[in-house]
């Protein structure tokens, strides 16, 4: 048994797992944070958005020295067919003042940033220890963790989760199950390094501006997925995202569509000339909130990804793995200022507290993307590559004429406002 | 049993890439790891702590960044770690990096009781000239041992070492005097995981930091680049020298058909060999 005992233990330091830890520690209590990758962030991949009220409340002055990509001006949303794509773009000009209201973030960047505000305040930060056990009284409390590093306890009044989607380790533990291939996507990414003048010039930006691409179409094949770029300072970062299931049941190699999508003539043209320099693939949650496992119990809470609180749609499931963390810290830190022992009862106040900024974050937390993905994604695609494509051309040119409906046929067979609607209604009509 | 180990915190050359124009190392970026080499020197000492009781302490020169892999040491095991860390050492080469390594060592001997071993690498990956090692053991005075691939035995009482040295031949046992500084070769034993207790220990303990002054230099123009004799004429990256095979079809005189083969893509060496000829 190791001598010390702490307030709490934090697995994982990835955001959510950050902020619990930045947060109890800056209370004041005994935090010892275990993290498995060699330095946090060694082990992600994610180009993020941060919204940055979430981290104001956790570092008020996060922008004097946190490495931020990009601050977000604008979201454009492509619907590929195979060789055209229809965009739509909305620029923001509101949001460029002294305190831009998203930024884009490399999350490997940024984790290490936030790792050191960590060890700053406080909490002892331990690398390279990977947990291999929540440990268990024989009421089944959680009473501490056991590590690679030594088979004994370490003792602790209560064990923040933070280890993400896999929730391995909750899993084994018997708190929830682990994800099933419908609530979870695969994202497949490539990182390309370019000049930071060359990235500015291909998409139109000024000096930290930055931007970000969704797509959708036929690039998915008819599943559930959607691809995305991100551009950051001196890299475009580019992948797919597809729920596992789909991929299972048609037999879709993750790489394949990823190529595809980097062939595609609207996509080829923003990262030619460039330097592919990491490829990676992540899980991430697409049960949506209200799929949600159980969030605490005897001595233990769970944050982060593990709580589905993600919200694909908004891109901002960093943002809220930074909330549930910080919302989790703060209700630790009001039972054990109370002075009454950590009992599940107690540790209800999370799941309340939780509930109240979700449900005050005005917005639903969809589950994933549409109702009706193979329409969307094949047939509206082509439809309207082709509905545009007919309108743009001359008469009489190339082979317009030929084939495929044209626009007004289109239009008359689903209807403009239906088929919008279908389209973007997730992000346009809420 | 008082143990120093000097290691260096180095970019991780597999990671590493040259710039394309000015043929300079792009360190931007790259990740840095304690020499590999060095590990083997850390185990070896870490062993005869566990066997003969003692400290092992560790000392590193480099930017304050440095101190990420004296934490890393403490994790390993380490007792103490020592940072020696000023503007004036920037820019060493091995002659200043020595005294100033020496310097440091004779007042770590005072702090915390002088060193019977000092341990480096063989050699390390950045600058691969071995050569700090046994510059060290010869400004302090010390025994030496280069290239050792095991330790035999320490006696502490007799203040004698036996170690197996590799050479080119084979096997050297050789037998010396403490204090004596040993330069480890790889592969001789795998560092050890690191207990709970060290790992905790060396996430919240202050990493000591030691400028010119705290660590007795008393001659600072034998610091850092004024104290560096060594001059980089100039650096280039090596170019790939692989070139497509010409094969050569002849059915009489292959020899004759070879020659002719290479003097069509050698067009001065026909002149030049016949110049030399003539001369001759």
């Amino acid at each position: 048994m190791i001598g010390d005992r702490f307030d709490a233990i934090v697995v994982g330091a990835g955001m959510a797992g950050n902020a619990a830890a930045l947060s109890m520690a800056k209370r004041g209590m005994k935090v010892l944070q275990l993290e498995r990758g060699e330095y946090s962030g060694s082990k992600n991949t994610q180009n993020a958005i941060l919204n940055p009220e979430v981290l104001e409340g956790l570092i008020p002055d996060f922008r004097a020295d946190a490495p931020l990509e990009r601050r977000l001006v604008e979201q454009r949303f492509w619907m590929l067919d195979e060789r055209s794509h229809v965009g739509l773009r909305y620029r923001f000009h509101h949001c460029n003042g002294k305190r831009p209201d998203r930024y884009l973030i490399l999350r490997t960047r940024f984790d290490r940033w936030f790792s050191a505000k960590v060890r700053e305040a406080g909490a002892t930060v331990l690398c390279q220890t990977s947990v291999t056990e929540l440990a268990q009284n024989r009421t089944g409390r959680v009473i501490g963790v056991r590590t690679d590093r030594q088979r004994d306890i370490i003792q602790a009044d209560v064990v923040v989760i933070a280890e993400g989607v896999n929730k391995s380790l909750a899993t084994r533990a018997g708190f929830c199950a682990c994800p099933k291939p419908h609530e979870v996507a695969l994202v497949v990414k490539q990182v390309h390094s370019l000049p930071r003048r060359i990235i500015e010039a291909r998409l139109n930006l000024k000096r930290d501006e930055g931007v970000m691409i969704e797509t959708t179409g036929t690039i998915s094949r008819g599943m559930s997925g959607m691809g995305f770029i991100y551009v950051n300072k001196d890299c475009i970062s580019l992948g797919i995202a597809c729920l596992v299931s789909d991929l299972q049941r048609a037999g879709e190699r993750p790489y394949g569509i990823l190529e595809r999508f980097k062939r595609h003539s609207s996509v080829l043209r923003l990262i030619e000339g460039s330097e592919p320099n990491d490829y990676s693939a992540h899980l991430i949650p697409e049960g949506g909130y209200n799929g949600k496992p159980r969030l605490f119990g005897e001595g233990w809470v769970l944050v982060g990804d593990a709580v589905q609180l993600n919200n694909v749609v908004r891109h901002e499931d960093s943002s809220l793995a930074i909330a549930s963390g910080r919302i989790a810290a703060e209700a630790i830190f009001r039972v054990k200022s109370s002075g009454d022992p950590i009992t599940p009862d107690c540790l209800s106040v999370y799941e309340t507290m939780l509930n109240q900024f979700v449900a005050h974050s005005k917005k639903p937390f969809p589950a994933l993307l549409h109702t009706r993905p193979e329409n969307f994604r094949l047939t509206h695609a082509q439809l309207i590559a082709k509905a545009m494509e007919n309108f743009a051309r001359l008469e009489g040119t190339s082979d317009a004429k030929q084939d495929g409906p044209t626009s007004a046929s289109f239009l008359s067979s689903c209807g403009w406002s239906w088929s919008v609607r279908d389209a973007f209604r997730r992000r346009l009509l809420r | 049993m008082h143990t120093v180990v000097c290691i260096k915190q180095v970019p991780d050359s597999a990671q590493i890439r040259v710039h394309p124009v000015t043929n300079t190392i792009m360190r931007q970026g790259v990740p840095t790891i304690i020499n590999p080499y060095d590990l083997f020197a850390l185990e070896a000492a870490l062993e005869l702590r566990d066997k003969f009781g003692g400290e092992t302490t560790v000392l590193t020169m480099g930017p304050p960044s440095a101190e990420d892999s004296l934490r890393k040491a403490l994790t390993f095991g380490a007792d103490r770690a020592i940072l020696l860390t000023d503007r004036c050492f920037a820019g060493a080469d091995t002659l200043a990096t020595t005294y100033a390594l020496a310097t440091a060592i004779r007042k770590i001997g005072k702090e915390y009781g002088p060193p019977d071993l000092i341990f480096t690498g063989k050699q390390t990956i950045d600058g691969d000239t071995a050569q700090v090692g046994p510059g060290i053991a010869k400004r302090l005075n010390a025994m030496q041992l280069t290239y050792v691939s095991k330790i035999q035995t320490v006696d502490l009482a007799a203040r004698t070492i036996e170690a197996e040295r590799r050479s080119e031949g084979g096997v050297q046992v050789l037998r010396t005097r403490l204090p004596c500084l040993i330069t480890m070769l790889e592969a001789t034993n795998q560092i050890r995981r690191g207990a709970m207790r060290d790992a905790l220990r060396a996430a919240r303990s202050p990493i000591e930091k030691w400028n010119a002054h705290n660590a007795g230099v008393e001659d600072i123009s034998k610091c850092g680049l004024k104290g560096s004799p060594t001059v980089v004429k100039r650096v280039f990256a090596p170019s790939a020298r692989a070139q497509k095979a010409v094969l050569v079809e002849a059915a009489e005189q292959p020899e004759r058909a070879l020659i002719d083969e290479i003097f069509r893509h050698q067009p001065k060496l026909e002149a030049e060999l016949a110049a030399s000829a003539r001369d001759s």
